[in-house]
Parts: C-alpha cells; sequence; structure tokens
C-alpha cells in the first residue's frame, strides 16, 4: 500500500492512483443510493468502524495494550451527544460544541480507566477492560431511577442530526441538480473526518509520542530506561484512544437519532478488536482495510446467506446473524494461527507476532 | 449468606479451571466460561430427554447421568481448546492466544445457538428443592438440599483436585512443568501431554460447575458463560492467581461478597434512608418506596469493582505468591 502511494518514488502513479481513489470515494454514494439508501447508511456506519478501528489501534496496535472495553468509550461519546441534543433533558446545543464535549468526557473516561490500570499487562488488563465496559453498559442500563439520566434500556430518542446554521444533515435536498439525502451529507462529513483522523493518525505514529508507544510496546523496561514517561505516555494512549472513540459515539447518535444500551455490547468491542486484529495492528491503512472488510462482508452475507438458504433448503437453517459472529470467530482464530501481523501487517508488528522475539 | 456460599462454591470450581491452565502456562484461557456453557447445555439435553422418556429412573440418577454426559463433552472441548487456540502459539507472544481464545469462545457460543436456540432454556427441575431451617425462628435463614448438594459437591471436588495435584505422579509433573517446562521436558515429562490434561481437567470442573448453575437458577443460556467466567476469573485472581487454595477462597468470598453487598447495598441506599435531604426526595418516596440508589441491579458490578480492587491494591491477590511483574 505505501509503495503504491509512494508520491516521491513514484510520482505519477502514485497520485494518478490517489486521484482514482478520491473520485471513486466522491461518486461512491450516488451509486450506492441507486442500488437503495440502505447501502449509503452501511457506508456511513462503516466509516465510523474505521474510526473506532482507529482510535482502538492506537491503543492496541501503537503502544500494545490490549483493551477489550473499547465500546464503552464510544457509548460515552453517544450519550454526551444524546442527552446535550435531544428532547430528553430539552437540551438542543450545536453539534460542533458537543462533539469536542464528547471527545473530551471520553477522554477523561480514557484516564479514568487507564490510571489504575497501569501497571497491568496483556490478559489483565485485558479483562480489566472488559470488566470496565460491562460496567459502562450496566450504568447506563440503570441509571433511569431514582433520577432518569440515561432512560435505562429504553434509551434516548429524537436526538438532534448535524445542523449548521439552517443546512441540516438529515434533510433531502437538490444542490446543483444533485440529489443529496440525508445519509449521503452525512458520508461527505463522515469522510472528510475520517481522513482527517487518518492523516492525524500518520503524524501521530511518527511523532515522539508515536515512537515512544512502540517502544513501550516492544519493551517496557527498555522504554524506560531510555527516559521515556511511561506512566503518561501509556495515559496518553488511553485518552486518545477515547477521544477517537466519543467522537464517533457523536456522530453514531446524531445518524441514528436513537441509542440505547443494547448498542454497546461486549460483542462490539470484540468486533473492532476484530477489525484491528484483521487488517494488521499498528498499521493505518490495515486497520481501515479491517474496518471496512468487517463492516460490508457482513451485510453482504445478510443479503445472500438467507435467501440462499431458502432456496437451497427451503427454508432458513441458519439465521445470518449467527453465520456472521461464527465467521467472525474463525476469522479471529485463523487469522492468528496463520497470519497473526494480519492482512498489510506493519513492519515492526510483523517482527514482533512472527516470532523473532518472543 | 447461604446463597452467596453457593454461588461461591460455583465460582470457586470455575476458578479452579482458570488458574489450574494459568498456574502451568501463564495464560487465561478466556473461553472456560463457555466451556462451563456447553456443559450445562449437554446436561440439559440429557436430562430433558431421559425425564421425557419416562423411564422411571429416580431423578437423582437422571442428573448424574447428566453431569456424565456433560464432562466427556466439555473434556472434549477443552482438549480442542488447547490443541487448536494454546498449543501452535505457546512460543508467541501473549496478545496471539489471547485473540485465539476470543475467537474460539464466540465460535462456541454461537454453535450452542445454533444446537439448543438464542432463548433461555428452562432447567428442568427435577429434584424437588426441600428447603431446611437453620436457624430456629421459621422466617429465619434457610438452606435446600440442591444448595447443600452443590456445596458438598463442590468441597468434595476442590479437596480430590488438591489429592490430584499434591499427592499423584501427574500432580508432580504438572507441579514441574508449571515451574519450569524446559526443565520438566529434561527430566522426561511429556509437557504437552500434561498441558493438554490440565485443560480437559479444568474443562471435566468445568461441565460439573456447568450442571450447578443450571439446576440451582433454573436457567441455561448460549450466553450464560461469559458472565459467570468473568466473575470465576476475578475470584481466581482475588485468591491469588495460579494457586489452588487460593481461587477456592477467592470463589467463596465472592460470592458472599456478591450475594450481601446485593442485598444490603440496595437496603443502604433506599432512597426512604435519605428523604431528609430533600423534600422533593421525600415525596418520590411515598410513590415509590423500594427506590434505591443502587440496588440488586447493579450485582455483576460487584465482581468487576473487587477485581480491580485487586488488582490495585494487591496484585498477586490474597494467597498469591507470584510477583506482579506477570499481571
Amino acid at each position: 500500500m505505501r509503495n503504491f502511494f509512494d508520491t516521491r518514488r513514484n510520482p505519477t502513479l502514485a497520485w494518478a492512483g490517489i486521484v482514482l481513489v478520491g473520485a471513486t470515494l466522491l461518486v461512491l454514494p450516488f451509486v450506492l443510493a441507486s442500488a437503495g439508501t440502505f447501502w449509503v447508511r452501511i457506508t456511513n456506519q462503516a466509516i465510523l468502524y474505521c474510526f473506532l478501528a482507529l482510535g482502538l489501534n492506537i491503543v492496541v496496535g501503537f503502544a500494545g495494550l490490549l483493551d477489550l472495553g473499547y465500546i464503552a468509550f464510544y457509548a460515552v461519546g453517544a450519550y454526551v451527544y444524546a442527552l446535550l441534543a435531544s428532547p430528553h433533558f430539552n437540551l438542543h446545543l450545536p453539534f460542533w460544541i458537543i462533539l469536542p464535549m464528547g471527545a473530551a468526557v471520553a477522554c477523561l473516561f480514557g484516564v479514568l480507566l487507564g490510571a489504575p490500570t497501569l501497571k497491568l499487562r496483556g490478559d489483565y488488563l485485558a479483562i480489566v477492560t472488559l470488566g470496565f465496559g460491562e460496567i459502562i453498559r450496566i450504568f447506563l442500563n440503570n441509571l433511569s431511577q431514582p433520577v432518569n439520566i440515561t432512560n435505562g434500556p429504553q434509551g434516548l430518542y429524537m436526538i438532534d442530526p448535524f445542523r449548521l446554521g439552517s443546512f441540516n444533515f438529515a434533510q433531502r435536498e437538490t444542490i446543483l441538480g444533485l440529489d443529496f439525502s440525508g445519509p449521503v451529507k452525512y458520508y461527505y462529513f463522515f469522510l472528510a473526518a475520517l481522513l482527517a483522523v487518518i492523516v492525524i493518525n500518520m503524524r501521530l505514529q511518527d511523532s515522539r509520542i508515536g515512537r515512544a508507544w512502540e517502544a513501550i510496546r516492544e519493551d517496557e523496561v527498555a522504554a524506560r530506561a531510555m527516559g521515556i514517561n511511561t506512566r503518561n505516555i501509556k495515559l496518553l494512549a488511553f485518552a486518545m484512544g477515547a477521544s477517537f472513540g466519543g467522537i464517533a459515539g457523536g456522530m453514531f447518535a446524531a445518524v441514528q437519532g436513537f441509542i440505547s444500551p443494547e448498542s454497546f455490547i461486549l460483542v462490539e468491542s470484540v468486533m473492532v478488536l476484530a477489525m484491528v486484529v484483521l487488517g494488521g495492528m499498528g498499521n493505518i491503512w490495515g486497520v481501515v482495510l479491517g474496518a471496512v472488510l468487517l463492516s460490508f462482508v457482513p451485510e453482504l452475507l445478510r443479503e445472500w446467506v438467507g435467501p440462499a438458504q431458502t432456496a437451497l433448503f427451503g427454508k432458513m437453517l441458519i439465521e445470518p446473524e449467527v453465520i456472521r459472529m461464527l465467521l467472525f470467530g474463525l476469522a479471529l482464530v485463523l487469522m492468528m494461527l496463520f497470519r497473526p501481523a494480519g492482512i498489510l501487517p506493519s513492519a515492526l508488528r510483523k517482527r514482533e507476532l512472527e516470532g523473532v522475539k518472543t | 449468606m447461604v446463597n452467596g456460599l453457593t454461588l461461591g462454591s460455583v465460582y470457586a470450581i470455575v476458578a479452579l479451571g482458570y488458574t489450574m491452565v494459568y498456574g502451568i502456562i501463564q495464560l487465561i484461557n478466556f473461553a472456560h466460561g463457555e466451556v462451563v456453557m456447553i456443559g450445562a447445555m449437554v446436561a440439559y439435553s440429557v436430562i430433558v430427554v431421559l425425564t421425557g422418556a419416562n423411564t422411571g429412573m429416580p431423578p437423582l440418577f437422571i442428573v448424574l447421568l447428566g453431569l456424565l454426559a456433560a464432562i466427556p463433552a466439555c473434556m472434549g472441548v477443552g482438549y480442542t481448546l488447547e490443541r487448536v487456540a494454546y498449543r501452535p502459539l505457546r512460543k508467541a507472544p501473549r496478545l496471539a492466544p489471547l485473540i485465539t481464545a476470543i475467537g474460539l469462545s464466540i465460535i462456541l457460543q454461537h454453535l450452542a445457538l445454533i444446537i439448543w436456540s438464542r432463548n433461555p432454556l428452562p432447567y428442568p427441575q427435577i429434584i424437588k428443592t426441600i428447603p431446611y431451617h437453620i436457624t430456629s425462628t421459621p422466617d429465619g435463614a434457610t438452606i435446600t438440599n440442591v444448595q447443600v448438594a452443590i456445596i458438598v459437591g463442590s468441597l468434595a471436588m476442590m479437596g480430590g483436585l488438591l489429592l490430584l495435584v499434591y499427592k499423584t505422579k501427574l500432580g508432580v509433573a504438572m507441579r514441574a512443568t508449571a515451574q519450569n517446562q524446559q526443565v520438566a521436558g529434561l527430566m522426561g515429562i511429556d509437557i504437552n501431554r500434561v498441558i493438554s490434561l490440565t485443560f480437559v481437567i479444568g474443562a471435566a470442573l468445568g461441565a460439573v460447575a456447568g450442571v450447578m448453575v443450571g439446576s440451582y437458577y433454573g436457567i441455561a443460556h448460549y450466553q450464560m458463560g461469559f458472565i459467570l467466567g468473568l466473575k470465576a476469573f476475578s475470584a481466581a485472581v482475588l485468591g491469588g492467581i495460579g494457586n489452588l487454595a487460593g481461587a477456592m477462597l477467592g470463589g467463596l468470598l465472592l460470592g458472599i461478597i456478591e450475594a450481601l453487598g446485593a442485598g444490603y447495598v440496595g437496603d443502604l441506599t433506599n432512597l426512604s434512608n435519605l428523604s431528609d435531604w430533600s423534600d422533593a426526595l421525600a415525596q418520590r418516596c411515598v410513590s415509590d418506596p423500594n427506590l434505591t440508589l443502587f440496588g440488586s441491579n447493579y450485582q455483576d458490578v460487584f465482581a468487576f469493582l473487587v477485581l480491580i480492587a485487586v488488582l490495585i491494591f494487591r496484585p498477586s491477590g490474597l494467597l498469591g505468591e507470584r510477583v506482579s511483574d506477570r499481571a
């Protein structure tokens, strides 16, 4: 991937490639819309998953801290948005205020989770983060009494869409003769945000902090000996990963217009982790690829597996949802056994996971 | 308290499965909860079939048969787990087997979903529960025969396991492998066999625990393994992971903490106690006297809080001897 888009060594090919990809991404929603707005929604969801996967990649891929409760930050971001922009408290703040707030609150939770778990490594950390994710979900589920904050299992609804002045992201309108439906507008917004996040991530990876994360991942003791403040740098990884999750959560709440604790169960955390692992931990493009693959393949399965079964056996034997999860599990196992560094491995990860260092 | 003790002994048995595996290869068997679930499910099927067939067998015998079917099934699952998820990755970094184990636990869950449907299955209550009064007052604490069976059964199994580990040749081999795999191998111990056996024994314990949980709660569900596994893991950590006695102690303690916590914290934070604070609160209390701040809905939170607290303040657990660097 990197060779292909190497603007320095092969400028013509690289720019041609970039323009091609850019053009495809620009017209994509209209092509998809002709197949049904449903597919545009799926694409938006895929972009949100890219967000989440990139955020988790900071924690798992860069810093090597396995976080199984990542979805909690997504939940926090979503609830912050929903509480501040819905009839529930009758607050309707504009989204460009709430999104950063969501990021900040999620960041705070990231530090809250990070601080007590700093000393833990590997599997312990995984279990504590998993517990943390569950705690957040249980609280969201039960904070409807005595004071109704989260509205419990019913969730929050009628959440405001993004609005800029009179420009409403949820409304269909015609601009320059082109028909922009709500999801298509969101698509462009999300795409721009995703590009920004990717650029931030790439810059982060090559920065002092990024290199410090890598050093901690490889050998924490050595990293400390080299003068890296491991405590702060690890906290930073948690905080940054969490903020991306928080922003994605806010966007999710706005697009859906409805959220409930159901959306933030453990399986979602595992799914985001699967995206990171599948694509290649620590490699930004790999993670994006993993997220896109794991968002679309299940939907395609849903489209095809059900009808195929009906055609073959005359009835639905196994629900597509179940097949999806089975394939998930299988993908995780097979990836670890045969290509532990992911589809697009990062150079360092590859070396580590293929066992030069045990 | 009795509920807590019962729950605690189940946790203890499941925790033993974690702690044995951890003790020997320093890895957490993430899919152990699923083994417990499979055990409960297999026993469920056997019990339902036998009860339905009207064989005239005594109920206790049927449950025992279910147990006997569940144990080999779980042993098979445990062996497969070790073979697929752990053995090929024994030399890999620790993240890798963890992820395969998560993958396998998803697969097991959904296979169970396909076989046993996604609805909670009512566990046939063929053994009549008879409550016995412990205290002389009629509304005092009671204990049922099922609870007695669970507590006694798990104590017996713990004893058996301790005997196995400390008195038999296999136990010596296991402890040797746990200390140093390479040297143990040089001493003529078949490490692969010992590790497989550890997984298999852990799984067998899991099967028993599964049947116990099933008959205690009267329900089996394809997702029941996850939260149970998590709590048992907390118990193992509480007692000091890798330490058998620790797992037992941790399990019992956690069960009691949970039962008491859910019971008392609810009462303590009942808003009627707080109604002096403000008139608005007092008014709410009139309309809804059972309103609590942290009721039993938060039961599951206690296990995690215990886990996090232990990891922060005493990472090696109550009886742990290992240094915290492992963590």
